[in-house]
């Protein structure tokens, strides 16, 4: 996947809402990519849930949170809608994954993203990646805070 | 309530920690939601053990929106002494969760019912139910039910091999 201080690759993606988000458009701000396989999958329901509930606190600390999957907006709205979250999530939905796959999360076999984080410096570095051993083991909002911290002590 | 959500490991049992079970029983830290069915069962699931087990709040309001409101309805039964039966009221029956209800629950307990309803509003324990969320936030719970054992985490649904290896 893809390492801290590579600049991230060039993507451009729609919302459930079908905003357009691209690298360029994140710029200025933090961003973590929070790379999920499906919506509507059990785990994941809770991964976003519980990251809904420290948006505040993340946004505080100048960084802004995403879902990307290879599902569509479509999907995607009903989910979010389901969740009760105001993330956005971004279809990754055609080609099929290729935002995925420049990140070097996308799992080939399974036709869908492995789960991972990826977060971008507002200056459009990676400046933190992590990639869960399992699409089960889900990585705690804990981990966003300690790279948040690791990065304002270097910068 | 903000500042830090770094991770750190989940603390041991504290002075105003509910805790229940024999002092000498193997102990279960558990990180739970009252409107979450699968608390509920796992509660149910524990109760037989032979062990000693501690209760923090872990409300996920955008998946339980009564979550929050239900923690600080025990914790206000417990400035009344009746903490676990509280507990054991909400789990016993997770069909009955709106402010009427809970008041009934608060009468049928014997407690004072306009001190309840104060009291669960208050920010003292707003405060106390936030500071267990944080807790496990900063200790990676990420689902209801998470159960530490021996210092590692058990999240979801306690299976076969763990309620085995408690039950002694």
């Amino acid at each position: 996947m893809i390492e801290p201080g590579t600049p991230a690759p060039d993507f451009r993606l729609r919302d459930q809402d079908g905003r357009k988000v691209t690298l360029e458009s994140l710029r200025g701000r933090t961003a973590v990519l929070v790379f999920y396989p499906l919506d509507f999958s059990p785990v994941c329901t809770d991964q976003l849930n519980v990251y809904q509930e420290v948006l505040g606190e993340l946004q505080a600390r100048g960084a802004d949170l995403y879902g990307v999957s290879v599902d569509s907006a479509y999907s995607h709205k009903a989910f979010q809608e389901r969740l009760g979250v105001t993330i956005p999530l971004l279809a990754d939905f055609h080609p099929k994954g290729e935002v995925a796959r420049r990140f070097g999360v996308y799992e080939e076999d399974r036709g869908v993203s492995a789960r991972a984080l990826v977060m971008i410096g507002p200056d459009g570095v990676v400046k933190w990646s992590y990639r869960s051993s399992s699409p089960l083991e889900i990585p705690g909002a804990n981990l966003i805070f300690d790279a948040l911290d690791a990065e304002r002590a270097a910068a | 309530m903000t500042g830090d959500l770094r991770s750190a490991p989940i603390p041991g049992p504290g002075a105003d920690d509910h805790v229940r079970g024999r002092p000498d029983a193997p102990l279960v830290i558990e990180y739970g939601d009252y409107e979450c069915p699968y608390c509920a069962r796992t509660d149910a699931l524990l109760a037989p053990l032979p062990i000693r087990r501690v209760f923090r709040h872990f409300p996920v309001v955008s998946k339980h929106p009564r979550a929050r409101v239900l923690a600080c309805a025990a914790e206000a039964a417990g400035m009344q002494g009746a903490y676990w039966e509280y507990h054991d009221s909400l789990y016993g029956d997770q069909g009955r969760l709106d402010d009427p209800h809970l008041w009934d629950r608060v009468a049928a307990l014997g407690l004072e019912v306009g001190r309840f309803d104060a009291d669960r509003r208050s920010e003292a324990v707003a405060d106390r139910v936030e500071r267990d969320f944080r807790s496990g936030l900063r200790g990676g719970v990420v689902t209801t039910p998470t159960l530490f054992v021996g210092g590692r985490a058990f999240p979801g649904v306690p299976g076969a091999a763990l309620l085995g290896s408690l039950a002694g």
